[in-house]
């Protein structure tokens, strides 16, 4: 009861600190660059992990993954250069799926038939979006800026019009999807109902997975907010296996993409450690936080914090400097 | 529920042996994360790259950064290990090469099943992440 009431604590404290963190970073920033840095070293890596331990908070009551809201919001308003944030994203979102990952496998939430062959699609094409990213960062890291804030409105819009299916109507399974065996069967647990399901629509929805792998490679997003339109409403996936597997998806797709940054030297453990842990606990309370939360809330404040994050990604690249 | 209906909801037997292989990986590197960080901030170890100079040159490009710190891009931090900052890619490389290893032990399942569409889809997905891993793709010099 008491642990309850201190979990409960947290809520308004992370909502606060997702406020009120990017502006102190975003001081100290112009602290440092005034050539005035007073701030000592161990304030970064104690604000990064506030920082992500509150974001970890919000990412799981608003059904989104971390590094969708790591990198706008850590680009935007942290010192760090594009190329860092995108090594450190990937780590987060690898982690975080990596942590999720044995508890849906076990449960058998998370399809194998139908993660391998997307995994594969979509891995492969991230590391092209990794070498494309890294590429157009060095030619000018602004154009990153500005397609990162373009990509980021795009997903807020996405988030605040896409309606999930909780259990689509498949009639008829497509050649594809017959011939590599995607389909299974999950237990309902309210209601104690066995539902089958297979896919349709397959190739059309591999081809989307291309897309998805290049934009998660090229701006080290995990890719949850695309996984699971794509799995649920394309292919007719039911919701729950849906998400559960498009967050094992995430293991394997960022894999690939954070080797890449990995090997470019795009990941300073000083800056990734912090986040990883700090997105890794506020995971674990938000958990604990969703039988309280107000998800239609949280979700509301998400799309609008994703859709400023954007935008402010968007002003930094051209540099109108609009937002601050 | 019937044997053919409970049996259609369990997972097959290389699933259960990636998850806990996900699972122990997976928490040994954020362990060895947390571990290799202190020893790093906290000076027990001294690090290759200053943290004075880590957060002057942060807003820099990769490549710049990297000439500047001196720090070796690809697999080059093997050589570095003695120093704190270096350490911390234990961790990091453990979480990064998790997926790896648990497809291998999809392989050999799916070999057993003669599954062979799954068994080539596994094999490539072990070609491409290897690949990547390799150093071979991403590792630009400087």
């Amino acid at each position: 009861m008491l642990l309850k009431s201190k979990i409960k604590f947290l809520y308004p404290i992370a909502l606060l600190v997702i406020f009120f963190l990017p502006l102190i970073a975003a001081a100290a920033e112009d602290t440092a660059m005034s050539g005035g840095s007073n701030w000592p070293w161990w304030f970064w890596p104690i604000l990064l992990f506030v920082f992500c331990f509150a974001l970890g908070i919000i990412a799981v009551l608003a059904g989104v993954g971390g590094g969708v809201l790591y990198v706008p919001l850590v680009s935007g308003f942290f010192p760090f250069h594009i190329d860092f944030v995108r090594g450190a994203g990937l780590m987060v979102a690898l982690a975080g799926a990596l942590a999720a990952g044995p508890g849906l496998l076990r449960r058998n939430l998370a399809s194998l038939r139908l993660a391998l062959p997307v995994a594969l699609i979509a891995s492969t094409f991230s590391i092209v979006g990794a070498m494309l990213g890294l590429y157009l960062s060095k030619i000018n890291p602004d154009i990153v800026q500005v397609c990162l804030g373009v990509t980021i409105v795009g997903i807020a819009i996405l988030i605040l019009l896409s309606k999930n299916s909780e259990k689509p109507v498949v009639t008829c399974q497509d050649a594809i999807g017959l011939a590599l065996g995607i389909s299974g069967s999950c237990l309902d647990e309210a209601t104690k109902e066995q539902i089958h399901w297979k896919t349709h629509r397959t190739l059309l929805g591999l081809f989307m997975f291309i897309l998805i792998g290049i934009l998660a490679g090229m701006f080290g997003l995990g890719a949850g907010w695309a996984n699971v339109p794509v799995l649920n409403l394309l292919l007719g996936v039911p919701l729950k296996i849906s998400v559960a597997t498009s967050k094992f998806l995430l293991s394997i797709t960022d894999t690939s993409a954070a080797w890449i940054y990995m090997n470019k030297g795009c990941v300073i453990p000083f800056i990734a450690v912090p986040s990883i842990i700090g997105l890794m606990l506020g995971s674990f309370v938000g958990v604990r936080l969703l039988s309280i939360a107000k998800p239609k809330f949280i979700r509301l404040m998400v799309i609008f914090v994703l859709l400023f994050a954007g935008l402010k990604a968007i002003d930094k690249g051209l540099g109108l400097g609009i937002l601050g | 529920m019937n044997e053919h209906v409970s049996k259609s909801l369990k997972p097959m037997s290389e699933q259960i042996t990636y998850a806990n292989l996900l699972f122990i990986g997976a928490w040994t590197g954020i362990v060895l994360m947390l571990i290799t960080y202190f020893l790093y901030v906290a000076g027990i170890i001294s690090p290759h790259v200053d943290i004075a100079l880590i957060i002057q040159n942060w807003d820099k490009g990769v490549d710049e950064y990297l000439k500047i710190t001196h720090t070796p891009p690809g697999w080059g931090w093997l050589t570095l290990l003695t120093k704190g900052d270096f350490l911390n890619f234990i961790g990091l490389t453990l979480i990064a090469v998790l997926t790896i290893i648990c497809y291998l032990f999809l392989v050999v399942g799916y070999k057993k099943r003669n599954d062979w569409v799954y068994f080539f889809i596994c094999l490539t997905e072990i070609v491409v992440l290897t690949l990547a891993a390799s150093g071979i793709l991403g590792t630009g010099g400087h």
